[in-house]
């Protein structure tokens, strides 16, 4: 095994809003039957990546359920396997993670007693699929010190939230900016970085010494004329899901038969927790279009252009159209939602009306399931 | 030393030949059920939940299914450090190699496996049956009547009850007299062959009887037991059971599943079924199509109009498809603008496109009357049928079969069409 990998799960975004109350972006659910990390996690095993550390900070109940057993994603093994580091107050330190450098610092163990020459760090917010096998042969290729896995965005794209780059002919990073004002180029990060494990210590260790804690900023940015730091682009499907907007998008590509067709029959699979749930049942009134709809659902009502994750209830004449319903989430009869994302373990009332009027309205209404 | 208080023993080496293609090439436990089982994810599912953790699954007919669908026991908790799932075929033995000739002979030959657990009680069970059962709500039955066999029974209606094992039991159940489907049954107790015995008493008696030849439970075991005196008490299970040993009850018990509280229920959140769960993604809807009185698996792309049906995981239909009535199993793909009347279309199934099944009059099947009858279109697994054909009813294919199978693209009612050996 030439790498290990580190999924930098930690983190909060206030674009998530009411989403990000309840679980880190890590552990948000997509496409009907995954959560945002299986991605991260299913591209390292298909990559034969046997020893992973999952970084986690914000949050973590519902991402550490979903981790609870690794064997999902084939990491139960006895060489490598998958870790979770959460902080903890120690001898000397009693910080939180101030930041993804801090968080690997506070881990560096992790890093030193593994013998594998190369880091694959990931974040756990993103919808992909890639061998990183693939660049790490162009890493060792170009004798990069670090490459940068980034993606041409389409013009008219909000990139300031990304970091953005701008690379030569050679593909050598020039220009790194992390959540521009004004981005100069359209060519974003998407958070993917492979580098020599040694010199990831190194300058782990280095930046901690300096008080510096950020990743991006403080090593990236940093050091970005000083060391070899090169691009890797790809055109394939990639999506940061850390706004609502974003999670809705990314969550309304899967209705696209080629997004399905790649995700879903195209070789590798994408792996998560196995529920065990039955299959989804449609009664008489039920009318479904262009719609995905998980296992476990009960179907009575009209359900349109959506993404029913599991375990959902739909009561008698319901309407349903271009709305998320996450798992486990009770509809009582007569309601209609529209654009909607109704969060998961929620019991809508029967005869409720919910339309999101200028984008996508986040409806929580926590009522008592029983008392309907 | 180890030590388990009950384990089990699975009998799933039949065949079921009463399910007629369905079991060409997997023995009966491993056919598919209610879109996403199979047969014998219900008495390991029960076992588990009953806290039964070292089950051994005898094996003899076409294991290699059911060999694959188990593997070391992981979707229902039974990979243990001690104990959990073993799967025990026929062995050479240095002297009287032999198949599994009966029931009780089959667990005769693993009685070493069952002495390292050093159990007090063996829970025998088969592997055809649909049913949620706590199998430790029946150990405590056994153990508060110091019986040394119970039977577990379910009361059946007096004019059916000719087909089954029939137990007469005094006041406190316990066991005068049995009789072999008797003509004129004197209870209405039947036996749902499950048993769990003393592993003394058990061990005794298969030694006793090891010469008899087709050594069965209902035949000689429990009769020997009976006659020796010890006490045999019958276990009274109200909840459902289903038996799904022909094709006709295979079908009924699939689609009782759709019903709008169906009777036996897979969406409580206590017991569980698990099940070997390869497909994960969701299941996408067309804006074309219909589903109506289904139940659907993981991972199925659906086009056409589906009514009454349960459909497996990863099949795809197509648009413009009428579907009636139907059990499609995992895999299975049917192209666009077919009809499918009451059809049973095995895994991985490929049926083209403007194929009508379950057409025309009924006419009984000219080969097995009895097995492929109803009006049912029976679909063996991995078979492919060509676009355009034109299939009656109560008929069979099986194998990879082209235009020169069917007269002018159709196949008539009661016709039989196997080509056995015709793996795509």
């Amino acid at each position: 095994m030439r790498a290990i990998g580190i999924i930098l799960a930690g983190g909060n975004n206030h674009r998530m809003k009411e989403l990000s109350q309840k679980r880190a972006i890590a552990a948000m659910p997509i496409a009907g039957s995954y959560r945002s990390i299986d991605f991260a996690l299913s591209n390292m095993s298909n990559s034969h990546i046997q020893k992973v550390g999952v970084f986690t900070q914000y949050n973590a109940r519902s991402l550490n359920e979903h981790l609870s057993s690794s064997k999902w994603w084939d990491f139960g093994r006895k060489q490598g396997g998958l870790f979770v580091f959460t902080p903890t107050v120690t001898y000397d330190n009693s910080f939180w993670y101030r930041g993804t450098a801090d968080a690997i610092y506070q881990n560096l163990a992790f890093l030193k007693n593994s013998h594998e020459p190369y880091v694959i760090i990931a974040s756990a917010d993103c919808v992909y699929k890639m061998d990183y096998n693939k660049v790490l042969e162009y890493h060792i290729e170009k004798k990069a010190d670090i490459t940068v896995v980034c993606k041409d965005m389409p013009a008219g794209t909000e990139v300031e939230r990304y970091g953005t780059l701008k690379m030569n002919e050679e593909c050598l990073i020039e220009d790194f900016e992390e959540k521009p004002i004004v981005a100069k180029s359209n060519t974003i990060s998407c958070g993917i970085y492979i580098i020599r494990r040694r010199q990831l210590i190194e300058l782990i260790e280095k930046s901690a010494e300096e008080d510096r804690h950020d990743f991006v900023r403080d090593i990236l940015i940093r050091y970005k004329n000083l060391k070899k730091i090169y691009g890797y682009k790809i055109k394939e499907y990639w999506r940061n899901i850390a706004s609502v907007e974003d999670y809705f998008s990314t969550n309304m590509d899967f209705l696209k038969p080629e997004i399905r067709d790649y995700f879903f029959k195209q070789y590798p699979d994408v792996y998560s927790k196995v529920d065990d749930l039955p299959p989804a049942k449609y009664n008489m009134g039920s009318q479904i279009r262009n719609s995905l709809i998980s296992s476990g659902c009960i179907i009575n009502g009209i359900v349109e252009d959506s993404v029913v994750f599991k375990k959902v209830f739909i009561g008698n004449n319901c309407f349903i159209k271009n709305s998320i319903i996450l798992n486990n989430v009770y509809i009582g009869d007569n309601t209609h939602i529209e654009n909607c994302i109704i969060e998961s373990r929620d019991t809508i009332r029967a005869n409720s009306y919910h339309k999101g009027e200028n984008g996508i309205k986040i409806v929580i209404e926590k009522n008592e399931r029983y008392i309907l | 030393m180890i030590k388990k208080e009950m384990i089990a023993m699975l009998l799933a080496g039949g065949q079921g030949s009463r399910l007629g293609v369905l079991t060409l090439k997997m023995a009966k436990p491993a056919v598919a059920f209610g879109g996403k089982y199979r047969i014998i994810d219900f008495p390991l599912s029960n076992c588990i939940n009953s806290g039964v953790d070292t089950v051994g699954v005898l094996t003899q007919y076409q294991p290699l299914r059911l060999n694959t669908h188990i593997g070391i026991g992981i979707p229902w908790d039974l990979d243990r450090n001690i104990g959990g799932v073993t799967v025990l075929p026929p062995y050479e033995k240095s002297t009287s190699s032999q198949w599994y000739t009966g029931t009780a002979n089959a667990i005769f030959q693993n009685i070493d496996y069952m002495e390292t657990y050093n159990p007090e009680y063996v829970l025998i069970l088969s592997g055809d049956h649909i049913y949620k059962m706590d199998y430790e709500v029946m150990l405590d039955f056994h153990k508060q009547n110091k019986a040394e066999v119970t039977i577990a029974t379910m009361a059946v209606p007096l004019e059916e009850a000719k087909r089954f094992g029939i137990l007469i039991t005094d006041e406190n159940r316990r066991i005068v007299d049995f009789e072999e489907k008797p003509e004129n049954p004197r209870s209405n107790l039947a036996s749902m062959g499950i048993y769990i015995f003393n592993w003394k008493t058990l061990k005794e008696a298969l030694i006793a009887k090891a010469e008899q030849p087709a050594l069965d439970f209902g035949q000689h075991v429990i009769p020997y037991c009976h006659e020796k005196g010890a006490p045999l008490y019958a276990y009274e299970y109200n909840g459902y059971w289903k038996d799904v040993g022909t094709l006709q009850s295979y079908w009924e018990a699939n689609m009782e599943l759709i019903d709008i509280v169906p009777e036996f229920n897979l969406y409580e959140e206590y017991w569980k079924i698990y099940t070997r769960s390869l497909t994960l993604p969701p299941q996408y809807i067309s804006s074309e199509s219909v589903v109506e009185k289904s139940i659907i698996g993981e991972g199925t792309t659906i086009y056409g109009q589906i009514y009454n049906s349960v459909i497996g995981c990863g099949v795809t239909i197509g648009s413009g498809t009428i579907v009636r009535d139907s059990i499609i199993m995992n895999e299975a793909v049917i192209g666009d603008g077919c009809e499918i009347n009451k059809g049973i279309i095995a895994e991985n199934v490929q049926i083209g496109n403007e194929v009508r099944l379950g057409i025309g009059e009924e006419v009984p099947n000219e080969t097995h009357p009895h097995i492929y009858s109803h009006g049912m279109v029976t679909v063996g697994e991995k078979s492919v049928i060509p676009d355009g054909v034109t299939v009656g009813k109560n008929t069979v294919i099986a194998g990879t079969t082209d235009y020169d199978d069917y007269m002018n693209k159709s196949l008539a009612g009661g016709k039989t069409l196997i080509k056995a050996g015709d793996e795509s």
